[in-house]
């Protein structure tokens, strides 16, 4: 920021040096940035804006005298206009704290232009547990989950109740590698076995061969290591093919409860998959259910949109104790030192590494005569303690947590 | 049926409008960081570079290239790498990208100019895809996550471009320096050969010209000159991704050449200016961009052949 | 069991099974491109879009009209093909006198407003479509369990495509559709009015087109990007066939279909790109593709 002398007309020039009030340029600006229109749109989109809304109102932001704006941007999934859109949020129009970003590759690059600019970064949408580990920032707390305690949870849990054999379906590139990577490690170290796996094209249509071959590979559980449509497609097609019929299981290791949705409960059944948050687990999550979902054409809150919610709830308080917004490094200092508490996510407390840490939850989607109506889609099998559900601090190999 | 040729206002020589327009571009580009924000005019400069390179196949030697993404995107990959990996210098890092561009374009070339026309189009587009897929898959090109934050460098190992001003005034001289390059090799006697060719094919072999070694030393050095592009733009937005390597991108740079003017020099540049600005301007209407665009194809395709720049060349009876 | 290269034979031929139901979408969509190609000189950069359009309809259809899906193979390929007769109405009968490049980049641009405005309404995550009730379940072949849908998808494909192909090839209709690609003057001169011709011939290709996309819908579900990326598969195979026959379109579509198959078996890493590799190895050795003449 210092360095944009030579361009003294740039807008750039005017959030530096300046004495400024209690927050810089007089409000606080959210961005929220996410898919609008692709692949994510339901699990975020316009749902994850709405959910920063209702945190601000829910806080009072308004009673205790602070201005927060909130604006919403669609990154399209691709790196380079989400950074583009950064960049410009914060130098032109003075954005204090991007939230959301579903798609590792956007988060991965938003991580670190919001480091080298110092403003605050909410993950909710990305799955990459580097964005913790070695790629982790002072200024970034990832909020909702991560593929870690995603491969945890479904791996750990299917293992101990006798899915001992493995056969892996996966996306071919980095992400469906390290999904891959870290399920089978669990399963391994629960005394389950790895029979065989097969990379698929990334995004693929036709899944029929890979599954084809998943089924001679006679292993009792299919591990789906990839994502989005490419989860939805394979789900169809073993369902075509007669596979969870023939006695196999099927464990999307990344899905989401709008994924059910689209797949239909006569399709999804027997499903099995961890999610930190499930809108009927408890009265709270209903009453914000019942509140969010006719704002959202219907879609009801997922995980993503809590996260959003619960971040920028905790943001917010971490503001009102510094009160100052203009020192990303500090704000996120603070949140890390006041413990989290709220509606949506109870108690729990964001590590050194920007680890948020909370329990998760093992669910088993129900049979089409077990749900009472739209979106009651879950059985909850299991909840992993906030203690066991993330990646062990000294194992992520992020230097922040050294010093 | 007679058939109007692609391009419509080709130059025979360098004229006195073209050394005009050329200085009005140069006070632009200097002038231009005062009122547009220079991340978003350095990004313009890549892809008016990208669109020159581009228009040098289309607009001169007649060939329609589907898949030029293929040697921008893989040169910013090769670039981001380069700085980030091996430590190279910013001038290094650039220089390998545009290798990397020479190079693919030599292997796609010998492919692609087996045969002409809509074939040709065809082709390089499902080259570019398969190298598309090959980047997907690719370890080194970190998939979907791209190659991130790729360190801008000292240039010579002397100016630090984390400076704005100075990466700015870099990526400017790297424009206009390959800028100049295409203006000398169309006016060149080469640059005549390559026009003869697009005019008659079969009339310059007649002539005792191989042609196909034209056609592939020109192939080659636009491909080199979109890897300058791209490589670039992998140090100004310290990011390679898919996005570049993808054939929406192939199109796009079809889209600017055509909208600014085929076969004119300063239409690709204009071009350019006009569709990033359109993106980054339609931003927050991410979805309808692609819907804007493909309008504008088919009205520049329908009543607008000649582009901005060959219609104001055609209003003022001037060459640009 | 017999194994080859250590798979076991069974498990190959329900591979090669496959690699034929995946190989009838190509050879359909490049059946419908040589048909447009062979009589307007336009390769079309739409068809993608407009096998998205099937599919699309076929949906509209189910879900508004109460259309079942076999009303649907029939009526969403002639609306398709309506909206076909269209666009060849309104935007390709200008280019026709021009470079054929403008061709391409015309049904460019529309493949983009198509693929655009389908994706903002319908988001791209895909929309699903129920496989017929008569088609559901399937057979136990021993070396594999077949699909019912499957096994229909092959059979439909190969008859269109033989129609097709005996409707041009061997019948006087089709024999004023190839005169008039070589000579349309003297065929005008017959008394046959060839500009209806021609748009009948763009509709016809673009019916096969959105047909494809009719039989993906239950498999594949309906998907606004499902034809973006599909399309260049499709132009390489229509490279590798050569735009030379008709049959020849046909037999590539299938080849290319089943050593994609086999791929996935072998070599899964590479099954996206082989019939690029293909291509270019086709490309050294026979410029002119496999069924091609030189020009």
């Amino acid at each position: 920021m210092k360095r944009v002398i030579g361009f003294a007309a740039v807008a750039l020039a005017l959030s530096c040096g300046s004495v400024q009030a209690q927050w810089s340029d007089g409000v606080i600006k959210i961005g929220v940035m996410n898919d609008m229109s692709g692949t994510y749109a339901d699990l975020s989109g316009p749902g994850s804006v709405l959910a920063a809304r209702m945190a601000v109102e829910d806080f009072g932001a308004e009673k205790k005298g602070m201005k927060v704006e909130i604006l919403g941007a669609d990154h399209q999934n691709k790196p380079d206009v989400g950074s583009n859109v950064v960049r410009t949020w914060i130098d032109v129009d003075k954005v204090d704290v991007i939230v959301d970003v579903p798609t590792s590759s956007v988060a991965l690059a938003v991580n670190e232009i919001v480091r080298e600019k110092n403003k605050v970064f909410l993950i909710s949408g990305a799955a990459a547990s580097n964005l913790t580990g070695d790629k982790c920032s002072p200024n970034t707390v990832h909020w909702t989950y991560d593929t870690w305690s995603l491969a945890n949870g479904t791996g750990n849990a299917i293992v101990k109740t006798g899915g001992k054999n493995w056969f892996f379906l996966t996306a071919d590139y980095a992400f469906g590698h390290a999904l891959e990577r870290d399920t089978a490690a669990v399963v391994e170290k629960n005394g389950g076995k790895v029979v065989g796996k097969v990379r698929h094209p990334f995004p693929g249509t036709d899944f029929s061969s890979f599954l084809l071959q998943a089924q001679a590979s006679k292993a009792q559980i299919i591990g789906l290591a990839n994502a989005g449509s490419d989860t939805i497609n394979s789900i169809k097609q073993a369902s075509e093919f007669g596979i969870v019929k023939g006695g196999q299981n099927l464990a999307a290791l990344l899905a989401f409860i709008t994924d059910v949705h689209a797949l239909g409960l006569p399709t999804a059944q027997g499903l099995i998959m961890t999610e930190a948050w499930y809108w009927d687990l408890n009265d709270n999550n209903r009453e914000f259910a019942k509140k969010f979902a006719p704002q959202n054409k219907g879609v009801h809150p997922t995980m993503v949109h809590a996260g959003v919610y619960s971040a920028v709830m905790h943001y917010l308080k971490a503001l009102e104790a510094l009160k100052s917004d203009a020192d990303g490094k500090a704000v996120v200092e603070k949140m890390k030192s006041i413990p989290t508490e709220d509606k949506l996510f109870g108690k729990g407390e964001i590590r050194a590494d920007g680890r948020h840490i909370h329990p998760m939850y093992l669910f088993e989607v129900k049979k089409p005569a077990e749900s009472k109506g739209a979106w009651d889609y879950y059985k909850l099998r299991a909840t992993i303690p906030a203690n066991e559900a993330f990646r062990p601090l000294k194992d992520g190999g992020c230097p922040l947590v050294k010093s | 049926m007679k058939q109007e040729k692609f391009a419509i206002a080709g130059l025979q020589t360098r004229s006195r409008s073209e050394a005009i327009g050329f200085v009005l571009m140069v006070a632009f580009v200097a002038a231009a960081p005062l009122f547009i924000y220079p991340v978003l005019m350095m990004k313009i400069l890549c892809f008016a570079l990208f669109a020159c390179a581009f228009n040098l196949l289309i607009g001169y030697v007649g060939l329609l290239s589907f898949g030029h993404a293929l040697f921008f995107g893989w040169a910013s990959y090769v670039s981001a790498y380069a700085a980030k990996v091996w430590g190279f210098t910013p001038e290094l890092a650039i220089i390998a990208g545009t290798l990397a561009g020479a190079g693919l374009g030599l292997v796609a070339g010998l492919v692609a100019i087996r045969r002409q026309g809509i074939y040709f189009a065809m082709i390089t587009l499902a080259l570019a895809q398969m190298m598309y897929f090959f980047a997907v898959q690719a370890p080194f090109t970190g998939g979907e996550d791209g190659i991130q934050a790729v360190p801008r460098g000292k240039l010579f190992g002397l100016i630090d471009l984390a400076d704005q001003t100075a990466m700015y005034v870099t990526v400017a001289a790297i424009f206009l320096g390959g800028f100049l390059l295409i203006s000398r090799i169309i006016h060149s006697p080469f640059g005549e050969v390559l026009k003869a060719i697009r005019e008659n094919e079969a009339r310059a072999v007649s002539l005792g010209y191989k042609t196909e070694r034209y056609k592939l030393l020109a192939f080659v050095l636009s491909a080199a000159l979109a890897g300058t592009a791209g490589a670039t733009k992998a140090l100004i937005l310290q990011l390679a991704s898919l996005t570049d390597v993808h054939w929406s991108m192939s199109g796009e740079v079809v889209l600017m050449t055509l909208v600014g003017g085929l076969g004119t020099v300063f239409g690709p540049v204009v071009g350019a200016y006009v569709i990033i600005g359109m993106q980054n301007y339609l931003a927050q209407f991410g979805q309808w961009v692609t819907v804007i665009q493909g309008v504008i194809f088919v009205v520049c395709v329908l009543l607008f052949r000649r582009g901005i720049v060959g219609e104001l060349a055609a209003l003022l009876r001037i060459r640009l | 069991m017999i194994e080859i290269f250590g798979i076991p034979s069974q498990a190959l031929f329900g591979q090669l099974l496959l690699g034929l139901i995946n190989g009838s979408f190509y050879a359909l969509l490049s059946l419908g491109l040589a048909v447009i190609f062979g009589l307007l000189n336009i390769i079309n950069f739409t068809h993608g879009a407009q096998y998205m359009m099937g599919a699309f309809a076929a949906f509209f259809l189910l879900n508004y009209l109460g259309l079942n899906y076999w009303l649907a193979l029939i009526v969403a390929p002639a609306i398709v093909a309506a909206t076909g007769a269209i666009i060849e109405r309104l935007f390709l009968r200008h280019l026709y006198h021009l470079d054929h490049l403008y061709g391409l980049l015309l049904t460019f641009g529309l493949a983009l407003i198509i693929q655009g405005l389908f994706r903002n309404q319908f988001g791209s995550s895909g929309i699903p479509y129920p496989i017929p009730e008569a088609l559901r379940g399937g057979q136990n072949l021993g070396f594999m369990f077949l699909p019912n849908y499957r096994a229909w998808v092959i059979v439909l494909s190969l008859t269109v495509c033989i129609a097709t192909w005996f409707v041009i090839e061997r019948t006087r209709l089709g024999a004023y559709l190839r005169a008039a690609t070589e000579n349309p003057t003297l065929v005008r001169a017959f008394g046959i009015n060839v500009p209806r011709m021609i748009t009948l011939t763009y509709a016809f290709g673009v019916g096969l087109a959105a047909l494809a996309g009719v039989m993906a819908a239950p498999i594949y579900s309906v998907n606004p990007l499902m034809g973006a990326d599909l399309i260049i598969v499709v132009f390489a195979v229509v490279v590798i066939g050569g735009m030379g026959s008709i049959m020849g379109a046909i037999v590539t579509g299938f080849m290319l279909g089943i050593v994609e198959g086999l791929t996935k078996v072998f070599f899964p890493e590479a099954s996206n790109t082989v019939i690029f590799v293909i291509m270019v190895i086709v490309l050294l050795i026979r410029p002119a593709g496999l069924f091609g003449r030189t020009a």
